[in-house]
């Protein structure tokens, strides 16, 4: 139970078109999150499930049963928001209980569920406080604890991490995915940041101009990025684009040549993807090493600890981000080879779609 | 703590924002001297005239204790006017919060007929009072005035406001209102509007009908605003006077003198002015034991809610 199907899902405001021709089945008990720029529509998405927006076009069905027709309080989801919204004038309890009241729920019933779910979050000796005395984390577990005790069908976040400082995001991070282990139940995640999309996802939607790019696991659309988009959305530090031309095949497999003049053989099919010309080389900064051949020099150099970012510049003035050992020897200045990893390198042709090995 | 390392310094940076100065007086001055002039000087004249008989048409006067107020408690129409008054406010100040907020709630969003309506609602509180009263003789006047007309399509006598005792100060109260009702509810708007969106739409997503949203979230919301209109309606009303002036003279048979009409008439008519000063001090009293009322009112509220 829980499963969201969206189909065909339209929404403009005035002549803005938001989203357009939107299809996308989320399963019952999956952590979906909507990973996209702002302005990419992935709010309104969440807001038009949850009957905040009503959808221009399209459909919206929870559980099979159609809801979009339905306000927001029958479709049996539960949101929190980014500014949690919590009622300012009514305490912790009041909070949780207001919308099990108005349902007309029995007061034994609410006692059990508000001393479920403080339990569950931990806010047990917050009950009696007002929003206005609770810190941030505190906010944010009372809106998650006034979702729980609605006992949804799904669960809606619209940015819910982004008013919390960053010691507490990773805390909170990992609360969401153990609270989402515990309870087995469909939620919806909306965010711009694509470690919280990551780390907490089953399945990450990447969305650009109110399309979604992209539907898939955390590692197969790191692995396997669908469009330079997404590509170039997902990993830090960005994936390095540099434009190329191929040189034609060997052995089956793509060849393409830097501006700089080097050649590096891919492990990409040679099926014409050459065809146009146009051809931009992804690679990310793990699968280039120094002690290769491509002649560069080192510019930036970022320590990190575990590992160290090296910003090194080829001939022609192109820049690659490489990714070097914690204890990297390489100083701004210094000449390095670069080797880049043809296994694992992606090419993305002039509509952006991307080209992989395998 | 950087604060505490600078306060245990032991040569204090004078130019430390927040430390006193006395040169800093000379930025109070300009406001301290307009308020004891213009205000703690009149106000204290006033108390001291209220003491005295003072007979501006005979030219003499002098200490006479509390002989005024004595005067005052026995005076049938002073009473009156007092009786009045508090009537007179009693009746407007609800009417102002409620038809205020009930104006906010239905023009608080963004549509162009909501902006021009806003604008025509506030557009008669710019008019003088002159102007105002002359439109309402207009409206009330029990031959040919606008209320006998539109009575008359069905066949009706239009009740007489100018000329019925018991409708004469309900009569100015609908003229008040309408003539200021702009000033209450823009307030309320203003309050509405720093209701975050969010805070109805988690109320949406929990079921809560209309009615619980107005009662459970939007009424608690601005109960600030709703106690700051009803100070400021009181202490307006409470000195009510060119409406009753203009419309009814105080009349009929004083059903509509206010206090101020009795302190004008005493002070500028009748030249009493020791008279005068002494229910202007009743007034005074009466403004500020209802404004203390309404504000130790509001100071318990927070705890029982």
């Amino acid at each position: 139970m829980g499963g969201i199907a969206l189909r065909h899902l339209a929404k403009s405001f005035g002549s803005v078109e938001v989203i357009r021709d939107l299809s996308l089945d989320i399963a019952s008990g999956e952590f979906i999150v909507f990973l996209g720029p702002s302005g990419c529509g992935k709010s309104t998405l969440l807001r038009m499930i949850a009957g905040l927006e009503e959808a221009s076009a399209g459909e919206i069905a929870i559980d099979g049963v159609r809801v979009d027709a339905l306000p927001p309080g029958r479709r049996g989801v539960a949101m929190v928001f980014q500014h949690y919204a919590l009622y300012p004038h009514m305490s912790v309890r009041e909070n949780m209980a207001f919308g099990l009241r108005n349902v007309g729920q029995s007061q034994d019933e609410i006692e059990r569920r508000i001393a479920e779910a403080a339990r569950i979050l931990e806010i047990g000796h917050l009950l009696e406080r007002k929003p206005s005395q609770l810190s941030g984390g505190q906010r944010q577990r009372v809106a998650i604890g006034r979702a729980i005790v609605k006992e949804p069908k799904a669960f809606l976040f619209d940015e819910p991490l982004s008013n919390l400082d960053a010691a507490l995001r990773s805390r909170t991070r990992i609360e969401l995915a153990r609270l989402h282990q515990q309870m087995k139940s469909t939620m919806v995640f909306v965010t711009h940041d694509q470690v919280e999309a990551m780390t907490m996802a089953t399945r990450i939607a990447v969305m650009n101009h109110g399309r979604i790019e992209q539907v898939g696991a955390p590692m197969d659309i790191y692995r396997r990025p669908a469009t330079r988009f997404v590509a170039g959305f997902i990993g830090t530090p960005a994936m390095n684009f540099v434009p190329v031309t191929p040189v034609g095949g060997r052995s089956g497999q793509t060849v393409v040549r830097l501006p700089d003049g080097s050649e590096v053989a891919t492990a990409i099919l040679d099926y014409g993807i050459s065809g146009d010309g146009e051809l931009e080389l992804g690679v990310r900064a793990e699968h280039i090493a120094a002690g290769g051949g491509i002649p560069a020099r080192a510019e930036v150099v970022e320590r990190l600890g575990d590992r160290t970012l090296v910003h090194a510049r080829l001939g022609d003035g192109t820049v690659l981000v490489f990714e070097d050992a914690g204890d990297s020897r390489v100083a701004i200045g210094d000449p390095v080879g670069l080797a880049i990893d043809g296994a694992r390198v992606h090419l993305f042709d002039a509509n952006g779609a991307a080209h992989h090995a395998g | 703590m950087p604060a505490e390392s600078r306060r245990a310094s032991p040569t204090p940076d004078p130019d430390v924002v927040g430390r006193s100065h006395p040169a800093h007086l000379l930025f109070v001055l300009p406001y301290f001297l307009v308020f004891i002039v213009l205000v703690a000087v009149p106000l204290g004249l006033g108390a001291w005239l209220s003491f005295q008989e003072y007979d501006m048409l005979g030219g003499y006067g002098g200490y006479i204790g509390f002989a005024n107020y004595a005067d005052l408690w026995k005076d049938r129409i002073f009473l009156g006017a007092v009786r009045n008054t508090i009537w007179f406010v009693i009746i407007t100040t609800p009417t102002f919060v409620i038809i205020g907020l009930f104006l906010a709630l239905t023009l608080n969003n963004a549509w162009r007929r909501s902006a021009i309506l806003r604008s025509i609602f506030f557009g008669s509180s710019v008019l003088s009072v002159t102007i105002v009263t002359l439109v309402w003789r207009l409206v009330y006047m029990p031959d040919r005035g606008l209320l006998q007309n539109v009575f008359g399509v069905f066949g009706l006598a239009a009740p007489n406001f100018m000329t019925t005792e018991y409708l004469a100060l309900p009569g100015i109260a609908i003229v008040t209102v309408w003539w200021i009702i702009g000033l209450p509810m823009m307030l309320f708007l203003a309050a509405l509007q720093q209701i975050p969106a969010e805070i109805y739409e988690a109320a949406a997503l929990d079921n809560a009908s209309r009615w619980r949203m107005l009662t459970r979230i939007t009424l608690p919301a601005i109960r600030r605003t709703i106690v700051l209109v009803a100070l400021i309606e009181v202490i307006l009303q409470f000195q009510l006077f060119g409406q009753a002036n203009l419309i009814t003279n105080g009349g009929p048979n004083n059903a509509s003198r206010p206090i101020v009409m009795f302190i004008y008439e005493a002070g500028f008519r009748d030249w009493a002015l020791g008279y005068a000063a002494a229910a202007s001090q009743v007034l005074f009293v009466l403004m500020l034991g209802a404004a203390a009322l309404q504000l130790w009112l509001t100071r318990q509220r927070p705890e029982a809610g």
